[in-house]
């Protein structure tokens, strides 16, 4: 079902670059990826929802910065010296925009077999369902590919995320 | 559009010719006397109808030839422009557009009804033209007899898709020609390119020719050809005159220079012998608007560059890096203003198209109406002229629709017959103000109460000022009409109207006298691009104010920081102003200054509000970006820029708090 959200190539293979947020390791399409960011200053944008609360300056242009966190009810977190930013393009409402995503830290570009992946249950998930495309079982872990469509598209149709972002 | 496709610059041409044949047939018909007007129509359609043929759009030729030759004939005296034959043209003109693209269906039908409707204006006249002016004074005809010509065309026409044979066939039109072949460049075969032009032509051109004609056919490879061209006289004196040089960069063989548009009707010289006379209009170039934009960032980013290097050079105590910086600054900031300048264009181009608009409507609804058009000069952004075309059409035809009464209604009235649609264009600061005027019946105030009431857009009874009132109609859905017509009335659209205003950061106003008129006034920043603005700090963020909206700067004191908490509001020279906490507003977190600052700003129609800040940090030339998709709906800010330290300020939305502001005092009136 969800299965068909996941560009899988002819080979059932597909190339994500690897990041972790708190305790868990989601993947990002490499094609979507454009480039790696250490962190930049940050400007916060007051009334944004808290999903794309700041934006930065990449090169001349102004791009959001969103926190997935908020998404899957994780505790937003200070920045280490590991944090990241990978800025990827992506359509939004139809207009391919620039958006940078906080990362605890980034692994790797790995190839996921389509063999390893199952769509997320429909039970027993902490997080919103429609915001996961996917599971891929690693022999380090599972990675989750998250649905940034979806997550977006809840920016803009101004709903909450369902788990309430906690902060300190 | 490639510069390098005479299809491509056909096309704008054509375009072009069009639009101006539209004006001229607009202002013959207020004038059907005028016979410069006659000939410039003339003459447009002469030229679109030859180099329509030469470029493949048979269709156009062969229809623009029965118009053509209507005109021949009122431009001769033998029959009386008419206001049922400048109808006639007009709808013409709107079939040749339909021509002029190639993926458009050839329908037939239609170009034969206007035939038709064009035969019958032109039969109606009757065999004495006693009214038509005498034409005969206009384009001077040389006192030659014929033209002797000599010309080569660049090598690589037909690579681009001239056919010479054309150009041969329009001169024949002309006249009685002798046409030989000249086969001197003819390279030696093992040399031969299929591909390229090697021949010339001779021509011996006899006839009632001008040299204007002669130009009009090479109209499209003058700038590249070679020409040589002298009249025959009886007595031979006069030299030949190489007309034009070959251009020995030629970039663009069509597009880069404009062609003298058929209204200036350059008089070609009375007397043959000095044939150099002949005018050339202001060279023109023809750039895509994307490398104008491209431009445009480029600049904006080396305006911040160089706002980085003066705080670089400000603390430096190097003398010849102030020196230097000083004037990079000064070179960037008119090299701002030029671009600038380039990206204007006057408004005329856009009142230009609500000629035929306002024509239409009138045969439409049955009304007299008078366009006056005013400050026409006025320039704006390109890309702003553009998006302003489509909400204007809306409140010109709401204008003409709601606003202008019958003839009947107006006499009854005791107001002149031909109601008065007035657009205006004037800058004021920072921002060109564009006004619809009507001298209608004006709003009904009633009315729209009554709809938005209705519409559960107001409650009943509600207090509401004459400015709130109107801007009701701006609501999505709401529409007074009565009975919906063909013209507007079905309430889509105002509420269009208002966000594309919105989005180019302008604001709308409207006045309305009952019985009187109403003029609705479009307040646009005169570009999209750079604006001047004040920096200000509120918490730990950095935000900019465009300069253009504040009006003073004030201190809060303490004790008035004291007692205004809880109520927002400040006495300014015996006016209360309703003031903003953007500390609050922005949930900054941090302990506010000890000396916050009152920034007033005001949207230009009374309506000012403060904005309390921590610090005023100076004025900025700021470049504005857009903020992305996903911020949207942020509506406190319009955009964001970059400073001179590479960091982000977000850019307040004035409309926007102000409108916040005045929601507060009328919360605060209905309460006390």
């Amino acid at each position: 079902m969800t299965d068909s959200l996941i560009p899988w190539d002819a080979e059932g293979n597909l190339d994500v670059l690897t990041f972790d947020l708190e305790s868990e390791t989601f993947a990002l399409e490499a094609t979507q990826v454009q480039e790696i960011l250490d962190l930049l200053p940050e400007t916060g944008v007051p009334g944004a929802h808290p999903l794309v609360g700041s934006v930065v300056n990449f090169r001349g242009k102004i791009i959001p910065i969103a926190d997935l966190r908020l998404a899957f009810g994780m505790h937003t977190a200070k920045a280490t010296l590991d944090s990241r930013i990978v800025v990827i393009e992506m359509a939004v409402d139809g207009e391919p925009i620039q958006i940078g995503i906080r990362a605890d830290s980034v692994h790797e570009v790995a190839a996921l077999s389509r063999g390893a992946s199952e769509d997320a249950p429909a039970v027993g998930m902490r997080w919103r369902r429609d915001y996961v495309r996917g599971l891929v079982r690693r022999p380090e872990g599972v990675i989750v590919l998250p649905d940034l469509t979806a997550i977006f598209a809840s920016v803009l149709g101004g709903t909450v995320p369902s788990m309430p972002a906690i902060t300190h | 559009m490639s510069s390098n496709d005479p299809v491509a610059a056909f096309l704008v041409e054509a375009g072009d010719l069009l639009d101006q044949v539209e004006q001229d047939l607009l202002d013959l018909g207020k004038n059907l006397q005028d016979a410069d007007l006659i000939n410039a129509v003339f003459r447009g359609l002469h030229t679109l109808k030859g180099s329509g043929a030469m470029f493949g759009f048979e269709a156009l030729a062969a229809f623009t030839h029965h118009c053509e030759s209507a005109f021949d004939r009122v431009r001769k005296g033998k029959a009386a422009a008419t206001a049922e034959l400048v109808g006639a043209i007009l709808a013409a003109k709107d079939h040749m557009a339909v021509l002029l693209d190639p993926a458009a269906p050839k329908g037939d039908a239609a170009g034969e009804a206007i035939l038709d409707r064009l035969r019958a204006a032109m039969d109606d006249e009757t065999a004495e033209p006693a009214a038509a002016a005498p034409v005969a004074a206009a384009p001077a005809k040389p006192a030659a007899t014929g033209w002797h010509l000599r010309f080569y065309l660049p090598g690589e026409a037909m690579v681009n898709g001239l056919n010479p044979l054309g150009l041969i066939d329009e001169l024949r039109e002309l006249g009685d020609a002798r046409v030989a072949v000249l086969r001197d460049r003819l390279p030696p075969l093992d040399q031969f390119d299929p591909t390229q032009c090697y021949f010339g032509w001779d021509v011996t051109l006899r006839g009632d020719v001008s040299r204007d004609d002669i130009d009009d056919v090479f109209m499209f490879v003058i700038d590249d050809m070679e020409l040589q061209l002298e009249p025959l006289v009886a007595e031979v004196e006069a030299p030949a005159v190489e007309a034009n040089p070959i251009v020995e960069a030629a970039t663009a063989p069509a597009a880069s220079a404009v062609p003298a548009p058929p209204s200036s009707s350059a008089a070609a010289p009375a007397s043959p012998a000095p044939a150099v006379a002949k005018e050339r209009p202001a060279e023109n170039v023809r750039v895509p608007a994307e490398r104008l934009d491209e431009l445009m960032d480029r600049v904006g980013e080396l305006v911040i560059a160089q706002s980085r290097l003066s705080q670089i050079a400000q603390d430096s105590s190097n003398a010849a890096l102030r020196s230097v910086t000083e004037d990079i600054e000064r070179l960037s900031s008119e090299l701002r203003d030029t671009m600038m300048v380039l990206r204007m264009v006057p408004v005329s181009t856009l009142f230009g198209r609500f000629r035929r608009l306002v024509h239409d409507l009138a045969n439409e609804t049955g009304k007299t109406i008078e366009l006056i058009t005013e400050g026409e000069s006025t320039e704006l952004d390109k890309t702003v002229i553009e998006r302003l075309a489509d909400p204007m059409i809306h409140l010109i035809r709401n204008s003409c629709d709601h606003g202008l009464e019958t003839a009947e209604d107006r006499l009854a009235a005791g107001k002149l017959a031909a109601g008065i649609l007035r657009l205006r264009a004037q800058q004021s600061g920072g921002e060109v103000i564009i006004s619809i005027q009507d001298d209608g019946k004006g709003l009904d105030r009633d009315r729209i109460r009554a709809k938005a009431e209705g519409n559960g857009l107001i409650q009943p009874g509600q207090v509401l000022s004459d400015q709130e009132l109107y801007q009701l109609i701006f609501q999505p859905g709401f529409s007074t009409a009565a009975a919906v017509t063909n013209l507007s009335g079905r309430g889509v659209g105002m509420d269009v109207v208002k966000r594309t205003i919105e989005s180019l950061r302008g604001t709308i106003d409207i006045a309305s006298t009952p019985g009187k008129g109403s003029t609705i006034s479009l307040r646009i920043p005169l570009t999209l691009a750079i604006i001047e603005g004040l920096l200000v700090r509120v918490g730990e963020g950095h935000y900019v104010i465009p300069l253009a909206a504040v009006e003073e700067c004030i201190e809060l004191s303490l004790e008035e920081d004291l007692r205004s908490r809880g109520r927002s509001f400040i006495t300014l020279r015996d006016r209360l102003v309703p003031f903003l906490r953007l500390r609050e507003m922005f949930a900054t977190g941090t302990k506010p200054d000890v000396f916050q600052k009152i920034v007033v700003i005001s949207t230009g129609n009374g309506e000012r509000v403060g904005l309390v800040v921590d610090q005023i940090v100076g004025s900025y030339q700021t470049v504005i970006k857009s903020m992305s998709t996903l911020h949207r709906d942020v509506s406190t800010f319009s955009g964001a820029t970059i400073l001179g330290d590479g960091s982000v300020a977000l850019i307040l939305d004035i409309a926007q708090l102000v409108s916040i502001g005045q929601q507060q005092e009328e919360r605060l009136r209905a309460a006390g």
